[in-house]
């Protein structure tokens, strides 16, 4: 620092001693670090990112006639629980929580210089991190391998009054409820399911008993799909989805065959499909920030451990930097929270 | 910070946690409460729900933002660069979703046009000959 003073003065001995203050590279705009300042011009656009990803969801939810109540979608907790809505969110929610507290902690004993302090809080934090990826993994796990929700397709849907996605013929529903496909089959007396065997179902479809189709006229040995009973706007896929189904017609109205001669027929899922992809990739993009913040706390944790910054001088800045961005994901995760399971 | 103690910043750090963990209880306790799943049967409108819970999770920002990031503790110049901007945020929301809004209305208005087509066509029996009649 010392050499690169005297080098910029010599360059501007002519000027007065006013304009050197400012432009000799010792003064701080703003009173703080040049690596604090970015970091918080970081944040900023981070949060315009976020915000992004958030309006775009929210802009598309209330384009949507309805949408997937969270506290359906949602509700289930390790350990075989069900219908448990927002406990296991709440408890992600207070992971991260408590880690942005230790982070505090963490920074304020890089304050006063106390190394080992510094070492557990941020290893703490780091905990803490882990315990939230673990949660989120588990979350996703069970809404991919257990509940079919992909980027694509969402099993989720919420009936209306208006019928776009209520059809009083797949059974008695209530307007405004949230039901995952799949489980529409337990109001048709699942409760008898050891009567009869899964069939050909057993392989792929042993760690969830509600795959048995119990709809009238349904049997789950059939081909893609398959038609509920006399029922003529709706078919039943293989992974047990129930699709909206439709014949396609020309601009004239006229019914388009297909190639063996009969109407050509077409489904779609009866959920919101952006659902899937929005969930997946906001939360996804948060947890990658989240799992990008615990490779950064054990770099330099492991620095502080090592004793670099106290080699630098410079009070742990690299701590408060690091802070800074852990409470930033802690902020982030307030407005996924709001916009995903709380309203 | 400078003008704090260690234990005052403890105390103060440790003060925050609880009221930001005593927030998002009081919010996950109003959406089940607001959703029946506390008093059988009480339903509150959606509109409440939201305003409650943004308000709720507006406090806990600033509570994040300002105590824990120590944005308290800024020069007013830093704390203007990065927070003014985020306003821009606030035309981006009005604009987006009252777009957003305004495909729902439509999808509505198409929906019911096209029961409308799709009516007429069925009465009729054979559709190909009635929209042939039309066009004439």
């Amino acid at each position: 620092m010392a050499e690169t003073l005297t080098h910029t003065d010599k360059h501007h001995d002519h000027h007065d001693h006013h304009e050197g203050e400012n432009w000799d590279g010792g003064a701080q705009p703003f009173k703080a670090s040049y690596g604090k300042l970015m970091m918080w011009y970081f944040l900023l656009s981070d949060a315009f990112t976020f915000a992004g990803f958030l309006i775009a969801y929210g802009a598309l939810r209330i384009a949507m006639p309805s949408w997937p109540i969270a506290d359906k979608v949602f509700s289930t907790f390790p350990g075989g629980f069900h219908e448990k809505p927002l406990y296991f969110v709440t408890l992600m929610t207070f992971i991260l929580l408590f880690s942005s507290y230790t982070m505090v902690r963490a920074v304020q004993d890089g304050h006063r210089e106390y190394k080992k302090g510094i070492v557990v809080w941020m290893a703490l934090t780091i905990l803490g991190g882990l315990a939230f990826l673990g949660c989120q993994a588990w979350e996703w796990n069970t809404l991919i391998g257990k509940e079919h929700m992909t980027i694509t397709k969402n099993p989720f849907f919420t009936t209306t009054e208006h019928g776009t996605y209520l059809d009083p013929e797949l059974g008695a529903m209530v307007p405004g409820e949230t039901i995952l496909l799949h489980k529409i089959q337990t109001a048709h007396g699942a409760d008898d399911h050891g009567d009869h065997g899964h069939g050909g179902d057993h392989g792929h479809a042993d760690d969830h008993g509600d795959h048995d189709h119990h709809l009238p006229g349904f049997t789950t040995t059939d081909a893609t799909y398959n038609s509920i009973g006399d029922q003529k706007y709706a078919v039943v896929d293989k992974n047990g989805f129930i699709l909206h189904k439709y014949t396609v017609q020309d601009e004239n109205g006229i019914t388009i065959n297909g190639e063996d001669g009969k109407p050509l027929v077409k489904t779609e899922s009866l959920g919101p499909k952006a659902f899937g992809a929005l969930f997946f990739f906001i939360t996804g993009f948060h947890g990658f920030h989240v799992f990008s913040g615990v490779v950064f706390l054990i770099i330099i944790m492991v620095n502080v451990a090592s004793g670099l910054y106290e080699k630098r001088r410079n009070g742990y800045e690299m701590v408060e930097k690091i802070g800074l961005y852990w409470h930033f994901v802690d902020l982030v995760w307030v407005f996924v929270f709001l916009v995903f399971y709380l309203i | 910070m400078g003008h704090m103690t260690h234990e005052e910043s403890v105390k103060s750090a440790t003060k925050w946690i609880i009221v930001l963990a005593v927030i998002t209880i009081c919010e996950v306790l109003f959406a089940l409460l607001g959703k029946g799943y506390i008093i059988e049967g009480v339903h509150f409108p959606v509109w409440i729900m939201a305003l409650v819970m943004i308000v709720m999770s507006l406090v806990k920002a600033y509570l994040i933002v300002y105590e824990f990031m120590h944005m308290k503790y800024e020069v007013p110049g830093l704390v203007k660069s990065v927070l003014l901007p985020t306003l821009l945020l606030v035309w981006a929301v009005i604009a987006f979703f009252w777009e957003g809004a305004d495909w729902n209305k439509r999808r509505s208005l198409i929906d019911n046009k096209n029961k409308e087509t799709v009516e007429t066509v069925r009465s009729s029996g054979q559709s190909g000959e009635l929209i042939k009649e039309l066009e004439q």
